[in-house]
């Protein structure tokens, strides 16, 4: 790429970050009724009331709803009236906030509220993610995210990147260290252990700007850069060992500036985390970073909202005191294909 | 300090591309629509690939053709690999609110020079259904968009006493300015305004003829700051103002007519623009009208007439090719609807107007024009103003 890195021309932070329960049945739950608290929650964070939202951003896939617009449902629930600066993206909420943290950059905006949610217990997920596959040559052999994430991890095994015990033990970390059973194998060579529990749940952040945001908390996460990339679609075409999109994308935020100290990654697979710590050179010698100390995807896997929550977690591990500088990472897309970089400081 | 946010840089358009909107494009891939649509924006702008440096794409429900983020599987088709790659959906508005979440990323500085792209491909499935919810979510009576809009052109009649004729002379007006646009869908040459006011009702007091059709499409738009203005072959389309404005779709005191978040949403761009007096100021307006009456409706919604009074504006002919206001010399959606791109359309023809390139439908001497667009139960709205002179400041 020939275009040179600028930097932000606004202090943008995460103010604000909160997430519902994921639960894997939520029958009983609408999309709306899932999302009120967690918005009324950050909002109560901040002190901030509907009206001094500058502006909205959310991310969502009718896909998972089943029904066309199913945004509009989650719009009736924040209460946009009188009407409201607002957009959304049929992307993971880590795009919605990139978005709105564009809108901040431009200095149409000081305060901007991001949220996401996903409902993937009306359907089966896996097979309702084939439909996002190239639809002429692909998507009619109904190929499932398990599938082919199977194929990338035995592309790692089979050159040597990584083999069962690693996998494994990321798997076991994720879940908190007390479960360290791989499970029965799904798809060979991904055990049920190194897949994501798919679930549903909501999850929102406030942004906002300079002092506004030292107004709002003792200790804003600041977005020192943010970028994402995209690579080919054909997994015919790309090396799935690694992740040239990720690494683009945290050069581009400036991840390699300086070491972080926690790193949150959107690998909904054990064996993604592998591809992605290589790719963000989390493992380099004498490193001590934190990876996943949430649990991430592994541990919860609310699709549509689990990159927004790798932001939020970030972020709250510095509004806490737990980090000082954060890497967090979102992803979309078969094995990886669509990579988002955000780094995030507190003031020290 | 915090607040030390340097002015925006100006964003201007430099390349416009689209496709000929047809029924049915049998002859291409989704992906082979939405490139042939992005090659001629290039072509226009004297670009290569290589010089974009991200893509903002932006299309209506991913049911309308069965695939779900179909970004991911265009990346390749449009250039992204290796760049940033957004996807916007806002309902029918949402080829406006693409070229603007575009236009911010220039304003803002995080990228000079940007390619936006809008589609639907409607005979990949049937549109009509794909917008008919299922019950739990609506009741069983509401078949595609002309059964939620009838009652409120019918509200608008009742409360202006507006004749019944007004929509078939829009609809009428609009089709026979699709002739002198090569891209239009409809090219009816032989409509007259006897047929259009015969045909059949469709949902009363719609008729067949005052109602969009069905297309496959694409548009796209390069956008660049002002040093990529200055390299542009042809004359820019500089931005001089863009805003988008949502409310819920029901609520006690919502006005189906005139919504709230459309007269906002055409303040905060004429502040923007420094426009006070918009229908003096304007020269050209491209307004997202699927039914026919829409015209009068958002004449009084956008400024342009008092309330009651759009559709005298209509009955005079002022919004004709050669009135003092043409409204949608492109045709408009009444002509060509690849309902994803629609509002896309409306930006990029009144940055036609205003570079001078709209060919036969060109108005004379356009120097300022407003694109609008609107979608969901007539909730989201997002609209831009550009000018042929660069911003002041």
């Amino acid at each position: 790429m020939s275009e040179p890195v600028r930097g932000p021309v606004r202090e943008v932070a995460v103010v604000a970050f909160g997430q519902s329960e994921h639960v894997p049945d939520s029958a009983e739950t609408s999309e709306v009724e899932m999302l009120m608290p967690v918005l009324h929650d950050v909002l109560a964070q901040t002190g901030l009331k509907a009206r001094d939202i500058d502006f909205t951003c959310s991310g969502s896939s009718d896909y998972l709803a089943g029904r066309a617009f199913s945004f509009t449902m989650a719009l009736d629930g924040v209460g946009a009236w009188p009407p409201i600066a607002e957009s959304h993206v049929e992307m993971d909420g880590a795009w919605a906030l990139y978005e709105a943290w564009v809108k901040i950059l431009t200095g149409e905006a000081d305060t901007a509220l991001v949220y996401a949610y996903g409902k993937s217990s009306p359907g089966d997920l896996r097979e309702v993610l084939t439909r996002q596959l190239d639809p002429y040559y692909v998507a009619p052999l109904w190929p499932d995210s398990v599938a082919l994430a199977a194929l990338q991890a035995q592309a790692l095994i089979d050159t040597g990147i990584t083999d069962a015990r690693e996998l494994a033990g990321i798997g076991a970390r994720s879940r908190g260290g007390t479960d360290a059973d791989p499970g029965r194998q799904l798809v060979g060579p991904l055990r049920t252990g190194d897949c994501p529990p798919v679930v549903d749940g909501a999850a929102a952040v406030i942004l906002a700007a300079g002092d506004t945001a030292r107004r709002l908390v003792d200790r804003p996460a600041w977005i020192r850069g943010i970028d994402h990339r995209i690579e080919a679609h054909s997994l015919g075409v790309r090396d799935l060992t690694d992740s040239p999109s990720t690494r683009l994308a945290a050069e581009r935020a400036g991840a390699f500036e300086a070491p972080v100290d926690t790193a949150e990654l959107h690998a909904p697979f054990t064996s993604q985390e592998v591809v992605l710590r290589r790719a963000l050179r989390l493992d380099a010698a004498g490193g001590t970073v934190r990876v996943n100390p949430s649990g991430g995807a592994l541990a919860a896997n609310p699709v549509m909202a689990a990159g927004l929550i790798r932001l939020g977690e970030a972020a709250a591990a510095i509004h806490r005191g737990a980090s000082d500088r954060a890497l967090a990472h979102a992803t979309s897309g078969p094995c990886l294909q669509q990579n988002l970089v955000a780094v995030l400081e507190g003031e020290r | 300090m915090s607040n030390a946010a340097t002015a925006k840089e100006p964003v201007a358009v430099v390349g416009v591309g689209q496709t000929k909107h047809v029924a049915a494009r049998r002859d291409v891939s989704i992906a082979g629509l939405v490139r042939e649509a992005a090659q001629r924006a290039l072509a226009d702008a004297e670009l290569t690939w290589a010089e974009i440096d991200a893509v903002v794409i932006g299309k209506a429900p991913d049911f309308f053709e069965g695939v779900m983020m179909p970004e991911l599987y265009l990346a390749d088709a449009l250039g992204a690999v290796g760049k940033p790659m957004l996807r916007v959906h806002t309902a029918g508005s949402v080829g406006g609110s693409t070229a603007l979440v575009a236009a911010n990323l220039v304003a803002a500085r995080v990228h000079r020079t940007v390619l936006t792209l809008a589609f639907e491909k409607q005979s990949e499935s049937n549109a009509m259904w794909g917008l008919s919810l299922p019950i739990p979510f609506q009741q069983p009576l509401l078949a595609g968009a002309g059964g939620f809009f009838a009652p409120h052109v019918r509200a608008y009649m009742r409360r202006t006493g507006a004749p019944d004729a007004i929509g078939s002379l829009v609809a009428y007006k609009d089709r026979r300015n699709a002739l002198k646009n090569p891209y239009a869908h409809l090219h009816e040459h032989d409509l007259t305004l006897e047929k259009v006011q015969s045909s059949p009702m469709l949902w009363d007091p719609i008729r067949y003829s005052e109602t969009c059709p069905s297309s496959d499409g694409a548009c796209a738009m390069v956008l660049t700051d002002r040093a990529g203005a200055a390299r542009a072959p042809r004359p820019p389309a500089w931005v001089h103002g863009g805003a988008m404005r949502s409310e819920p779709t029901l609520f006690a005191g919502k006005d189906f007519v005139s919504p709230q978040a459309g007269k906002d949403c055409a303040a905060d761009v004429y502040r923007q623009a420094g426009i006070t007096d918009p229908r003096r100021q304007i020269d050209a307006v491209e307004m997202y009208v699927p039914f026919s009456w829409y015209e009068p409706m958002w004449l009084e919604n956008l400024g342009f007439a008092a309330e009651g009074e759009g559709w005298k504006l209509t009955e005079s002919g002022a919004t004709a090719l050669d009135g003092d206001l043409p409204v949608n010399p492109s045709g408009g959606v009444l002509s060509t609807n690849p309902i994803g791109a629609s509002g896309m359309l409306r930006f990029a023809e009144a940055a036609l107007q205003v570079r001078g390139q709209a060919g036969e439908h060109q108005v004379d001497g356009a120097r300022r024009a407003l694109g609008h667009a609107y979608g969901g139960g007539a909730q989201f709205f997002s609209m831009w103003l550009v000018g042929a002179e660069a911003p002041v400041g």
